[in-house]
């Protein structure tokens, strides 16, 4: 039995009637069609799927869509303002702290959430705040480093 | 002036943008119009005779829309070397291991799809499970494909020199064994597909895959389609490392459900899934011999290997010669034995995984370098310098190190780590360690024989003269292909990166053997080049004719016309680009004569400019049989020195620095160089220290998720001094080679040098857990009291 939710998106308002089984990646993906949040596992080990929900980061397959109603959601598709990409966007293009990008979507909002939170962060902070999101690629230096940088110039 | 106007910097990929806002497409972001969704049925035993499949209950169920088994799908056999094809889409007689495939589903919805392959109904008879090579090879054991008896896939014997010989010359020779286990590839995105067969009988599919030319050509095969009837379109692809270079099962299944129904087919792996196809790296049993004088000169070496292959062929046929070739440098040798096992087990197919075939000896044979150099009293480094190849050596087994920054990448690490200072004078618990490493920069043959051109391109002007279209069927998995071949581009016709605009990751675009081998960056480097020199040729012709000056007196650079012998008048030309480009954007205001301007006078003269590049090695190799795998017109090398913590009340190991010095020719782009060979040890760390694929008893894979089977994380990686050494290799563009795989070659066993330097205990089973040096540490105690 479908339940209707409400859920603002990128500071949008979704009136959406889902099967309470469906998890908070799956409406993005597919009845929002926001595909920048990916799926990797399904089960919470990557962090692929990582959306801002009221303020946190969180696995958003880990989140039925039915729990997440009435929540404020960010996805990797509202983290640029309008054009201008967001400090942390841009750091991660000038340090090519992007490979296949599969997992990039997932650094950036545990990024983000983390400088929101902790503008200053040290390495190790930074370290594990990514500590949930798996990388195959990189080796996670050049993730670091862009988000040491991007530290930095906000702080500006 | 400075050589290069674009290569050789550290551009932000071009796909970066796409990247971080979440527009880039993967093959589970597609849909299509009037979509069904696939599922398959997998063997829930690891070895069975099937002895009846009813798929009456599914038939009735609502929504579903095609259901197919061998007997749809037929039996002809397909695989990646065409000398073991040992697999058929669906198994027909007999189930080889859990997850081995039987049927697949095409319904409305996934949730249809999936209920509708658990309501087909299977008789097995189950069948003894074979799962260690040992007991696949005993006398009378079953055999898992009929035509292979003895449960051998393939054998290799081979010796170079007189190993014999060489240790009756040698002053001391040693034996080590070695072993890993089975790595999973655990790249991030699982692999998806979409297959779209239309009213015309073309069949379009798009598929997260490292060679759309593969598989194109085993579609084609399997299903009895003409090949030019199909196109095999990459979208961004979430990492490959090696086991996306062949065709795979739901691939194939939903071209052929999308062809039955006439409708769009999509499907998907789960993470579970990814683990069962697997194809990443084998299990590896090395015996390595060595014969050494006194002076620390290597002679002799015998290595023999078996490998668990799982139920199919896979990549394994070249795995297995890789892993006697790989050993052939970058030491001088001159007498090598090796004898190679490929053994059917019934598990999940291995294949080839970063470092194809050559990591795990690699890691055998430098760990055991480094006891025989404790043994001599030699420093492994010094040990190593001693013995090392250089520039235009040739390998006992015929492989030409036609540059080879071997010898400046050992001392690079060694000054940019402080190893001297360091080496024997650590504490109690910390320890340095060093090795080497080489590979392939692309494999000299493709995987089926033939003549073909590995690499073609092809690069179109604009008729504004403002953007250059390259087309290329190369693979974009990650590794930077894109932004590379468009530097080759922008480099070689003398225009802006930015002007540059790829197409890439199609079959239609040309040919190209795909991401493996660390292939794309020389071969489709070279296909790249030549296309651009073309093109740039065609529009100089054009510009020498109108204006009656010598073509050798003008060049291209920076999207400008240069011409060498002081300036020529152009305005005729300018004019006539102001009165073509009327109420067009982007006008050129330099006052010189510029690319854009002279590609639209060119347009006008010629028509739509076009120029192609094909590229193939030449010969490459010895004689004797199996001589071609390990061959490639170029080699990178890599020398690294790892420091580490080891609790020596647990065995908890922590990996501090990592310094790593890699030849790749030239740097095309400085930072994806950097990026490949960090995250290349960032493979080697979780290989050697966690990473472990387990079965249980009946053959099921313990660990099948990414949180169980586990991967570094931010917090298990150190950082990476890295230092790129540039040899300038003469068979690649602009002298570059590869970068993607040389670089894990050293890692494991610079970790494992490292473990023993903090401990004093030699760990030779892979992952080095904590229980393992645990266990270690008490053995050795008890032999001291």
């Amino acid at each position: 039995m479908k339940q209707i939710i409400i859920l603002t998106v990128n500071n949008k308002v979704y009136e959406i009637a889902v099967a309470p089984n469906r998890t908070l990646t799956q409406v993005l993906r597919e009845d929002l069609n926001l595909t920048g949040t990916k799926e990797g596992c399904g089960i919470g080990d990557c962090g692929a799927c990582a959306v801002i929900m009221d303020g946190r980061p969180v696995n958003s397959c880990l989140v039925l869509a039915v729990q997440a109603n009435g929540s404020d959601i960010t996805t990797i598709e509202g983290i640029a303002e309008r054009e201008k990409l967001h400090p942390v966007q841009q750091a991660f293009v000038e340090h090519g702290a992007i490979q296949c990008g599969f997992c990039t979507s997932g650094m950036i909002i545990s990024a983000k959430s983390l400088l929101d939170k902790k503008p200053k962060p040290s390495e190790l902070e930074i370290r594990e705040a990514i500590s949930g999101n798996l990388c195959r690629c990189t080796g996670y230096q050049k993730i670091v480093e862009a988000i040491m940088d991007a530290s930095q110039k906000m702080k500006k | 002036m400075k050589q290069f106007s674009v290569i050789n910097t550290r551009l932000p990929r071009i796909d970066a943008h796409a990247k971080v806002t979440g527009d880039a497409q993967y093959a589970a972001d597609l849909s299509m119009p009037n979509m069904l969704y696939g599922a398959l049925l997998q063997s829930p035993f690891a070895h069975a005779k099937i002895l009846n499949i009813d798929i009456s209950k599914t038939k009735r169920l609502v929504g579903v829309k095609d259901i197919i088994t061998a007997k749809e799908a037929g039996l002809i056999k397909y695989g990646v070397s065409p000398a073991r094809y040992d697999e058929t889409l669906f198994c027909d007689k007999k189930v080889r291991y859990i997850g081995d495939e039987i049927a697949a589903v095409a319904a409305v919805d996934i949730e249809t799809a999936l209920e509708a392959v658990s309501l087909i109904k299977v008789d097995y008879e189950p069948l003894p499970v074979i799962l260690n090579v040992f007991d696949a090879i005993k006398e009378g054991a079953p055999a898992i494909h009929d035509d292979f008896p003895n449960n051998i896939c393939a054998e290799v014997h081979q010796e170079f020199g007189n190993v014999e010989e060489g240790f009756k010359q040698s002053d001391y020779i040693r034996t080590d064994k070695f072993v890993n286990k089975k790595q999973d590839g655990a790249f991030l995105e699982p692999q998806a597909c979409i297959a779209v067969y239309d009213l015309n009988e073309n069949l379009t599919l798009y598929t997260s895959t490292q060679s759309p030319h593969y598989v194109q050509r085993t579609v084609a095969m399997v299903l009895n389609i003409p090949i030019g009837k199909i196109r095999v379109v990459q979208p961004y692809v979430g990492g490959g490392f090696g086991p996306k270079a062949a065709a795979n099962s739901i691939e194939l299944s939903a071209c052929l459900l999308s062809k039955r129904t006439g409708r769009p087919v999509k499907m998907g792996f789960t993470r579970e899934q990814v683990f069962l196809h697997s194809r990443g790296r084998h299990q590896f049993y090395h015996e390595l011999t060595t014969g050494v004088k006194k002076d620390g000169t290597i002679v002799a070496l015998k290595n023999t290997c078996y490998l668990d292959g799982g139920a199919y062929a896979s990549f394994g046929i070249a795995t297995v010669y890789y892993a006697g070739s790989l050993l052939g440098g970058p030491y001088k040798l001159a007498n090598m034995k090796y004898d190679g096992y490929r053994v059917y087990t019934n598990k999940p197919a291995c294949g080839a995984q970063r470092g194809h075939g050559g990591v795990v000896a690699r890691a055998a044979w430098e760990q055991q370098l480094d006891i025989i150099a404790e043994e001599l009293g030699m420093d492994p480094i010094e040990f190593r310098l001693k013995n090392i190849m250089q520039r235009g050596d040739v390998t006992c087994n015929d492989l030409n190190m036609s540059s080879l920054g071997m010898r400046e990448s050992l001392e690079a690490v060694r000054d940019g780590s402080g190893w001297v200072r360091k080496k024997g004078k650590l504490p109690k618990g910390k320890g340095i360690g060093v090795a080497c490493g080489f590979f392939v920069s692309g494999a000299g043959y493709p995987i089926y024989r033939s003549e073909t051109f590995h690499s073609t391109a092809m690069i179109k002007l604009s008729e504004d003269g403002g953007t250059v279209d390259l087309f290329t069927a190369a693979a974009e998995i990650g590794q930077g292909s894109d932004t590379i071949l468009s530097m080759i581009a922008a480099e070689a016709l003398g225009v802006r990166f930015e002007d540059v605009k790829i197409h890439s990751g199609n079959t239609d675009f040309g040919v190209d053997l795909g991401a493996y081998s660390s292939r794309q960056t020389l071969m489709s480097g070279h296909a790249v080049k030549q296309a651009a020199e073309n093109v740039k040729q065609q529009v100089l012709e054009v510009l020498s004719k109108k204006l009656n000056t010598p073509l050798e007196d003008m060049d291209i650079k920076d999207g400008l016309i240069i011409f060498k012998k002081g300036p020529v008048d152009c305005s005729s030309l300018k004019a006539s680009y102001i009165k073509e480009h009327r109420g067009w954007a982007k006008f050129p205001t330099e006052s010189q004569l510029t690319f854009q301007e002279a590609a639209r006078i060119a347009y006008l003269e010629k028509g739509v400019i076009v120029g192609s590049g094909a590229y193939k090695p030449g010969e490459l190799g010895g004689k004797y049989k199996g001589a071609a795998v390990g061959t490639s017109p170029a080699y990178g090398c890599s020398a690294q020195i790892v420091e580490v913590t080891v609790d020596m009340e647990t065995g908890e190991v922590t990996v501090d620095n990592m310094t790593d010095a890699h030849d790749c020719g030239l740097a095309i782009n400085r930072m994806n160089v950097e990026g490949q060979m960090q995250g290349s040890l960032s493979m080697g760390l979780g290989e050697a220290l966690f990473e472990e694929v387990k079965f249980d008893k009946k053959g099921k894979i313990e660990n099948p998720t990414l949180g169980e089977y586990r991967i570094p994380t931010a917090l298990d990686m150190p950082n990476v001094n890295t230092i790129i050494i540039e040899s300038n290799e003469p068979n690649g563009p602009f002298g570059a080679k590869e970068v993607g795989e040389g670089a894990i070659m050293p890692t494991i066993p610079a970790i494992l040098n490292a473990i023993y330097d903090a401990t004093g205990v030699r760990i030779k089973e892979l992952p080095v857990t904590a229980e393992r040096i645990y266990h270690a540490l008490k053995e050795k105690e008890k032999g001291k009291e």
